[in-house]
């Protein structure tokens, strides 16, 4: 593709104050979000997957580098002039059930976009909220006047995606949005998401630790491990031939039915923990837990570079077959 | 290893068992007639959704629910030849710990936040096995070191505060090993931990297996989680174990439709990007409110007239051990007829 990217996100860096110090929650990320594709964000927590997803939605704002979204830079922009823009940028978050106000009904919940930014009638509201709600699976009839507790996660989940659907988004953050939800309804909402990007021509940024989840909706695959990007790939491209140690490491890590007991027993798990990003190893950051790491790796940091056409890779020795 | 262990009894035998909760909107079956038994050594899979009875089930089997009234039983657990449902309190109390430990979910909210990890483990160490101080502290270093703890006497002075999710859930290990328990209940003991670290810890718990030729029933939600290390598998479903058999059979012939569509719904890595999945169509049944005949005919994709009226039985074919409860079991992804 050549045209413009709907989102640029450039050296982002987001620096956290805690008692221990200041240190960089992401560092240096670079992302492009192509209009109508979903990118999947993938890493273990505290890898900063979702504080990359926060970002863009300038909550907080970077404290280093760019974002640019429709061709406007959001991190110059007041909160104010942040507003209008949030209408077409929008987040779903893990818990369904805790990002609904428990006390309200569906349709003022639903309606409540519409309703801070002034758009219609009341009747024209809650006609919107019928036909969202219908696109999402949830029987507006019935729905309307209930209250988030009377409802299964899944169905709030649902209509979290009714919410972030009625503003008539082109990006929508999706953070472990199905994580909390049971596998039979995990697949109900994967293809809801599907759908919906297919009707509503959305362009998703799909942030999850289930490599198989992301695998199986994302275009492109970004994998990310203590703030930082180690790769960056066509979906198909970064599960076939992964090029980082660490991305090698999760993919085999992954409990697969398929795979069963043979197959486990010959793969290798990683060793070690995930480093205190406040104090994160020097060169490659992944090279504690790294069974190729040699000397390079502890004196130089790897940088982002393209290993084939659309594979971007962070590593000084990639698995290149 | 003696070859002979099928004409031993089983280690543990789950006779009919029932649990049932009082509740102010009515009596929930969350355990419904469960049977089932485990032999020395082996490591059992439980399988189901949220609210399918799995956690109950295994409170069950070690008494840990609540003794308010509102909680009632029916049916026998054996373990080694006693009805642990006979025991007494304080004969129980011996067997928590000693015989049946568990390990939890959430590590953290398993260890006590203000106690140093030297002194949890040698709590059980003295008090149920009869350690003096010194000993238990040296023992509760070969018990750190044996879960994979790296300088475990300095680590014995921690709090658990100090510790990653991981670390936590290897104490939480150390702890449940310290009675040399024969079974090992492990309630989703990695649904917290991030995937390399699950890998650690089923790598762990499958080794203390062997090495100790301890039985271990692994419960979990992940299909997937199971096919990599259970012996065998029972999958349950509304209170129920709908079907149980080796794990290498169970992915490979399920039988039950629910076992299918929960291994179906599960998004696989070899299949391409952007594959439609398939789901289940509604809602696993309100515990309170159980539909008749068999328990999944609501969301059955094969469902007929006889799974309405009449519930099917946990049995197996002739000379066969994989028991399912189906009128019309798949045959190779069929139904039959």
């Amino acid at each position: 593709m050549t045209a413009r990217p709907l989102l640029s996100v450039k050296d982002v860096t987001v620096e956290y104050s805690t008692e221990g110090g200041r240190f960089a929650a992401i560092q240096d990320i670079n992302l492009d979000l192509n209009e109508g594709e979903t990118l999947g964000l993938v890493g273990e927590s505290g890898c900063g997957k979702s504080t990359t997803g926060r970002a863009i939605l300038q909550l907080p704002k970077p404290t280093f580098g760019n974002v640019v979204f429709e061709d406007i830079e959001l991190t110059e922009l007041s909160h104010e002039e942040m507003r209008p823009i949030r209408r077409r940028l929008q987040i779903i978050f893990q818990d369904p059930v805790s990002s609904l106000n428990p006390r309200r009904k569906v349709k003022d919940i639903v309606a409540e976009p519409l309703a801070i930014n002034g758009i219609g009638t009341r009747e024209d509201r809650e006609a919107k909220v019928r036909k969202v709600l219908k696109a999402v699976g949830v029987n507006p009839d019935i729905s309307m006047d209930r209250r988030p507790h009377q409802f299964s996660g899944g169905q709030c989940q649902r209509i979290c995606i009714a919410r972030a659907l009625i503003m008539e988004p082109k990006l929508i953050v999706c953070d472990e949005p199905v994580s909390a939800l049971d596998v039979s309804v995990q697949a109900q909402i994967l293809n809801l998401l599907e759908d919906m990007k297919e009707q509503y021509g959305l362009t998703l940024l799909f942030i999850s630790h289930d490599l198989a989840v992301v695998k199986n909706i994302s275009d492109r695959v970004a994998v990310m491990y203590l703030g930082k990007l180690c790769e960056l790939a066509e979906s198909q491209q970064i599960y076939n031939t992964p090029a980082h140690p660490y991305t090698a490491g999760l993919i085999s890590a992954i409990p697969d039915v398929e795979a069963g007991k043979s197959q486990r027993e010959e793969q290798e798990v990683l060793a070690g923990e995930i480093p205190s990003p406040l104090n994160p190893p020097s060169g490659c950051r992944f090279r504690t837990r790294c069974k190729y790491a040699q000397e390079k790796c502890t004196l130089e940091t790897p940088e982002l570079r393209a290993v084939r056409e659309n594979h971007y890779v962070a590593c000084h020795y990639p698995l290149l077959k | 290893m003696e070859k002979n262990s099928h004409l031993q009894p089983p280690l543990l035998e789950v006779v009919n068992l029932y649990t049932h909760f009082r509740t102010p909107r009515g009596i929930a079956h969350a355990v419904d007639g469960i049977s089932f038994s485990l032999e020395q050594g082996q490591m059992l899979g439980i399988v189901g959704e949220s609210g399918s009875g799995k956690s109950v089930l295994s409170r069950s089997i070690i008494d840990i629910l609540s003794r308010d009234g509102s909680v009632a039983y029916k049916g026998q657990v054996i373990f080694e030849g006693r009805d642990l449902r006979s025991l007494s309190a304080r004969e129980m109390r011996n067997v928590r710990g000693r015989e049946i430990a568990m390990i939890f979910q959430d590590p953290m909210s398993s260890l006590n936040p203000v106690k140093k990890i030297g002194v949890q483990i040698t709590e059980v160490l003295t008090k149920k096995c009869g350690f003096a101080t010194g000993p238990a502290r040296n023992r509760a270093a070969e018990l750190l070191d044996s879960v994979g703890i790296a300088d475990p006497e300095r680590q014995l002075n921690n709090y658990p505060m100090h510790l990653s999710g991981g670390m936590r859930q290897r104490v939480a290990i150390a702890i449940a090993l310290a009675g040399e328990p024969k079974l090992l209940i492990a309630d989703e003991p990695t649904t917290a931990l991030d995937v390399t670290i699950q890998g650690q810890i089923l790598n762990l718990l499958q080794q203390l297996q062997r090495k100790n030729n301890m039985a271990i029933i692994l419960i979990t939600h992940d299909l997937g989680v199971v096919a990599g290390y259970a012996d065998q598998v029972a999958v349950m479903y509304a209170g129920q174990i709908v079907e149980m058999c080796k794990t290498e059979e169970l992915l490979s012939h399920p039988r039950m439709p629910y076992t299918e569509a929960l291994m179906k719904s599960a998004p696989v890595l070899s299949a391409p990007p952007h594959s439609r999945l398939d789901t289940i169509p509604g809602l696993p049944p309100n515990l309170m409110d159980l539909p008749g005949g068999c328990r999944f005919h609501e969301r059955c994709q094969y469902v007929q007239e006889k799974c309405r009226e009449i519930m099917p039985k946990l049995e197996s074919e002739k000379s066969s051990e994989h028991l399912y409860a189906c009128w019309f079991p798949l045959n190779n992804g069929r139904p039959s007829s």
